[in-house]
């Protein structure tokens, strides 16, 4: 009981201080690194609750997958060298007064109201259950998100590879195929 | 194990500076970012009503939500990416074809 407790705190001081470092660093790669830490940490928070299924997935998914998407974004839409991937922030004060009353309405709501809860037993939710409720109940939800993943790899694709002013140089014309380096040609040229 | 309320606060807190993020960068993948970390708090919301009301819909949900936020991830960047390559820039107060 004691642990919980102590996890508690320690990864809630973790992981509001990466968002907050996440939010207010100039730098961009220090935000994406700062998002890494808070994902890992929501990924605890889960484990705290007993969704080991959820987060397993939140590990995969965030810190090893959109992460990663995120810092390729980060290189592919600076231009030169990190000493320039900084920004600047504004209108502080009317959005900060905005947040404040949204972040004490939730509170106030979450506090306030008078939720009828279960205690928990441990291991209740087995990986095993969620699948066949995936499997049997869920099966069209199930699907409809595959589809929609693949429909999304598509999209994507097909919005980050297209060249709009080709520029053929007289003899290579299929250059689109591997993203990576070209990218920052295209930029160059265009 | 912590009451719920912690965890909501939890949630809160993380959403708020989430939207302090979007209104206060300039930068696309920085909003983008703030956009993710409140898709995490809400999860978080998620989870933590799941566990303590006993249902597993809640975990459901989320799994959804994750599978959503990926696409959502892949489709946004690509959309970053591409206005990166028309306008040079990632900055949305430069960004204003479409405002008046």
């Amino acid at each position: 009981m004691d642990l919980f407790a102590v996890a508690f705190y320690v990864f809630a001081i973790l992981i509001i201080g990466s968002a907050a470092i996440m939010v207010f660093s100039r730098n961009i790669v220090h935000s994406a690194f700062a998002l890494m830490f808070t994902l890992a940490g929501v990924a605890v928070f889960y484990a705290l609750l007993y969704a080991g299924f959820v987060a397993v997935t939140q590990l995969l998914v965030y810190v090893g997958g959109i992460l990663v998407l995120i810092l390729f974004g980060v290189m592919l839409t600076t231009r030169g060298y990190f000493e320039k991937v900084r920004t600047r922030t504004v209108n502080l004060v009317p959005s900060t007064i905005f947040a404040a009353i949204i972040g004490l309405m939730l509170i106030a709501v979450y506090v306030t109201t008078e939720w009828t809860l279960m205690p928990l037993e441990d291991g209740e939710v087995t990986l095993t259950g969620l699948g066949e409720l995936l499997l049997t109940d869920f099966m069209l939800p199930f699907q409809v998100a595959g589809v929609l993943l693949l429909l999304c790899i598509i999209g994507a694709v097909l919005m980050a590879a297209r060249t709009r002013h080709p520029h053929p140089p007289a003899g290579k014309s299929s250059q689109e195929g591997p993203g990576g380096p070209s990218y920052g040609e295209g930029t160059g040229r265009s | 194990m912590m009451e719920m309320d912690w965890y909501l606060g939890l949630s809160a807190v993380l959403f708020t500076i989430g939207v302090i993020g979007v209104l206060t960068r300039k930068n696309a993948i920085v909003i983008f970012m703030c956009a993710e970390l409140m898709l995490n708090s809400v999860n978080l919301t998620l989870v933590s009503f799941s566990a303590q009301l006993g249902d597993v819909h809640g975990q459901i949900l989320v799994f959804f939500a994750l599978c959503v936020a990926a696409a959502e991830a892949a489709v946004g960047l690509a959309i970053i990416i591409a206005i990166y390559r028309n306008n040079l820039t990632v900055d949305v107060t430069k960004i204003n074809l479409l405002r008046w």
